[in-house]
């Protein structure tokens, strides 16, 4: 049979490799926090023009109304000028002011896709509050797991499992979010939260049917070690982890991310990436860590190597 | 016997409703049954529109109540500007959603909204001030209020008569407010009392308001008090006596004496208009209508790919349970859109998300029950027997990875919905109902289809059937 928790160690720093670049871009960095956590403004414009606008040209129109942050992105989309403009909060009519400028100057028919003004107070609470929520639904599910797995030895030790491998999950998309702000200039706005609460959701759902199948072999294998176990429950669940996987994950979000709209694409990737996580969690990090957790191998983490092995 | 007579029935009540609600037609039927248009209601995201978030300014208490009525005051001033289908929310502690669909009269009613129509008594001690002149006070100075009052007055109930050619300045003092509009019980108006005068409003205080009022009017006997409307002093008159009963009168001199016309609007800004708190935007957004067709068109064919994949590859891996699957699948999608319809749910992208991982764990109760019944098939179980089975091991961990979902959604909906968290709240609850339908659909559709096809599977035929 597969021995999948043998080399658990493996995976732990599987994970750790995939996780570290994107927090050592983070606190290099700073988190890349779009206006929806920050405030400020962001004004997304489509120009069908001849000639192209120039980067400082928009900046100095800014300027002349009194804003000097304006950060300009430029990308085109089916021959069409996209403009990104970010910058400190716009009142309405400093942007109408704007926007019939580059109509006089560029394109009378552009059209205005997005303005978004987000004061300073309100995006602070946002952040606040969405990790006061995601601590407290955390809480909540190791209470809930611990009381549906209340037959089996240790119940407490499922949930917090749960939690850590969910925090493994949000740690892999925070960090493919800062190495896509790097390479795609990517921004963590509330499409960015609304992706995270789904795998944070995700995740959980897989964690408890992985663990389910370790609760009911409990009673049943009572010969064989938790190491093997857990190794056999997770093996027996494998075919399951993988179609679900597929299903949800492989097939919907990848036929959204190449078919989909432009303003969901960024969105499909982080799910899909983030979903994967949440399967792969289950399976090499949250039932490896109980089996941590039962041998206490802290206690030979800092002894000789070959006898951690025991 | 009787069980699954039963059951059967209110499948096919249940299909059949699901199947006439979701479906066009039959518009006259449902109108008169449900009191209103059954159509989908889609969120700013999808159709384009703008969102504004409205705070009271930072250190203030404020209850429901006042919200409550600031946003039904916002409502009919944009409904009198003739904007259709626009909502104003109470979200929260402090905040105010206001939606607006279409984008024809963004800068119209970004004024109706920053009009607050906010009146103060304020104590002046000995200064005097012009008519006209803002105000500094303890609600702060509205800068906004100072520069639309300047070029036009949108709002209906503006009264414009009030202006007059002073130079306005801002005072650099801040001055205390004693009352305020919130606490004024009911206004009226009174004929001039000789030809040279205007109009008079009349107002009553709330009892509360009355001490206070009386308490000020004692101690400060001399001194000036100012009314100020917007930041802006309309009058200031001198405290001659004690006003003790909690009555009285506005009203304006000389060249700014009030018409008939202009104590009426005084009076219904006051009584009707009075925003009870002053509102600032906190924030605000405006997707522009060919942004959100875009999304929604290409997001519907792509969820259409991808299902179309979906159902293929369920067809093939599990064989007849994967065809049921299929046919649930289907069914939990239409019951979730009925529900939409019928409660109304917004939809937003977020909820959209959350309706997509509803379809997941959806699939996923499918995939646990096939697992398990292959599994036991393997074993040389017969096929009643498996699928019997199979149900009964694989129902604890779709029960307990399903409940903890839902926990963790309506935490997330609490969040939502304490706060302007627009978002997060739209993603819960169709999380949160998904979650609950995908839960019913593997407990009564698969399971129930299942169990009814158990005399046509043939136990030597489980190779085919079963896929094994």
């Amino acid at each position: 049979m597969m021995n999948i928790l043998g080399k658990r160690y493996t995976f732990f720093a599987i994970s750790l490799l995939l996780i570290i670049p994107g927090l050592v871009l983070i606190v290099l960095n700073g988190l890349p926090l779009s206006i929806d956590f920050l405030g400020g403004s962001l004004v997304e414009l489509e120009l069908n023009s001849q000639k192209t606008t120039s980067i400082s040209e928009i900046q100095s129109l800014y300027k002349s109304i009194g804003i000097n942050d304006a950060q300009v992105q430029t990308s085109s989309e089916q021959g069409k000028e996209i403009l990104f403009i970010k910058s400190s909060s716009l009142e309405q009519d400093q942007y109408i002011s704007i926007v019939s400028h580059l109509k006089e100057n560029y394109d009378e028919h552009l059209v205005e896709r997005r303005f978004n003004t987000v004061g300073p107070s309100i995006s602070e609470s946002v952040t606040q509050r969405a990790l006061l929520a995601i601590l407290i639904s955390s809480i909540a599910v190791v209470l809930y797991i611990t009381f549906s797995f209340r037959r089996v030895d240790h119940a407490f030790r499922y949930g917090v499992c749960a939690v850590i491998a969910m925090i493994h999950d949000i740690l892999i998309v925070i960090s493919l979010g800062a190495i896509g702000s790097q390479v795609f200039g990517w921004q963590m706005d509330s499409l960015f939260l609304t992706a995270l609460l789904t795998v944070i959701g995700f995740s959980t759902q897989d964690k408890i049917v992985v663990f389910d199948r370790i609760r009911e072999n409990t009673p049943i294998l009572r010969k064989i070690s938790f190491e093997q176990l857990v190794n056999h429950s997770i093996i027996q669940s494998l075919q399951r982890s993988i179609n679900t996987q597929l299903m949800t994950v492989e097939f919907l979000l990848l036929s959204l991310a190449l078919f989909g709209g432009e303003t969901l694409r960024e969105m499909c990737i982080i799910l899909l990436v983030g979903l994967l996580s949440g399967t792969y969690s289950s399976i090499f990090i949250a039932a490896p860590i109980l089996v941590v957790w039962e041998n206490q191998e802290w206690e030979n983490w800092f002894r000789k190597p070959h006898t951690s092995k025991v | 016997m009787h069980n699954k007579w039963f059951y059967k029935l209110f499948l096919l009540i249940l299909i059949c409703g699901v199947i006439l609600i979701v479906f066009p037609g039959f518009d006259e039927l449902k109108t008169k049954f449900f009191k209103r248009k059954i159509e989908p209601v889609l969120g700013l995201d999808l159709r384009g529109g703008m969102q504004v978030v409205l705070q009271a300014p930072e250190g203030y208490d404020i209850d429901q109540e006042t919200l409550k009525v600031a946003s039904t005051i916002l409502e009919n001033r944009s409904n009198a500007l003739g904007v259709s289908e626009v909502s104003f929310q109470v979200a929260g502690d402090n905040y105010i959603i206001g939606e607006f669909p279409g984008l024809e009269n963004v800068n119209e009613v970004v004024d109706v909204i920053k009009q607050t129509g906010m009146l103060e008594f304020v104590d002046l001690g000995d200064d005097y001030f012009l008519p006209g002149t803002i105000l500094r006070t303890d609600y702060g100075v509205s800068t906004d209020s100072y520069e639309s009052e300047i070029e036009f007055t949108p709002s209906p109930l503006a009264i414009g008569q009030l202006d007059i050619d002073v130079d306005k300045s801002i005072t650099g003092k801040t001055y205390h407010t004693v009352i305020t509009g919130a606490d004024l019980d009911s206004v009226s108006i009174a004929p001039p009392q000789s030809p040279s005068e205007g109009y008079i409003v009349l107002f009553r205080l709330k009892p509360e308001a009355t001490e206070l009022f009386a308490d000020h009017t004692k101690n400060n006997t001399g001194k000036l008090l100012a009314i100020v409307l917007d930041k802006e002093v309309i009058s200031t008159p001198v405290i001659s006596q004690p006003i003790e009963n909690g009555e009285g009168a506005i009203s304006g001199s000389g060249e700014n004496a009030f018409t008939l016309e202009d104590a009426n609007n005084l009076r219904v800004t006051l009584f009707y208009g009075t925003l009870p708190v002053s509102l600032e935007i906190a924030e605000s957004r405006v997707v522009g209508p060919s942004l959100g067709q875009e999304s929604l068109e290409k997001s519907l064919l792509a969820g259409l790919i991808g299902f179309s994949i979906v159902c293929f590859f369920m067809a093939i891996y599990y064989r007849a349970p994967g065809m049921v699957a299929i046919i649930s699948i289907i069914f939990f999608a239409m019951i979730n859109y009925a529900i939409y319809l019928l409660i109304p749910i917004t939809l937003t992208l977020p909820g959209v998300a959350g309706f997509l991982l509803g379809i997941g764990s959806a699939l996923d109760a499918n995939i646990l029950q096939f697992e398990r019944i292959k599994e036991e098939l393997r074993r040389g179980l017969s096929v009643g027997q498996a699928i019997d089975l199979g149900w009964r091991r694989a129902w604890p961990s779709i029960r307990d990875s399903n409940l903890a979902t839902i926990i963790t959604s309506v935490i997330l909906f609490w969040f939502g919905s304490t706060f302007g968290a627009t978002i997060v709240k739209g993603f819960a609850l169709t999380l949160a109902l998904g979650v609950s339908v995908s839960l019913f659909s593997a407990l009564i559709i698969t399971r129930g289809i299942l169990n009814s096809l158990i005399p046509l599977l043939k136990d030597r035929d489980k190779t085919k059937w079963f896929g094994i």
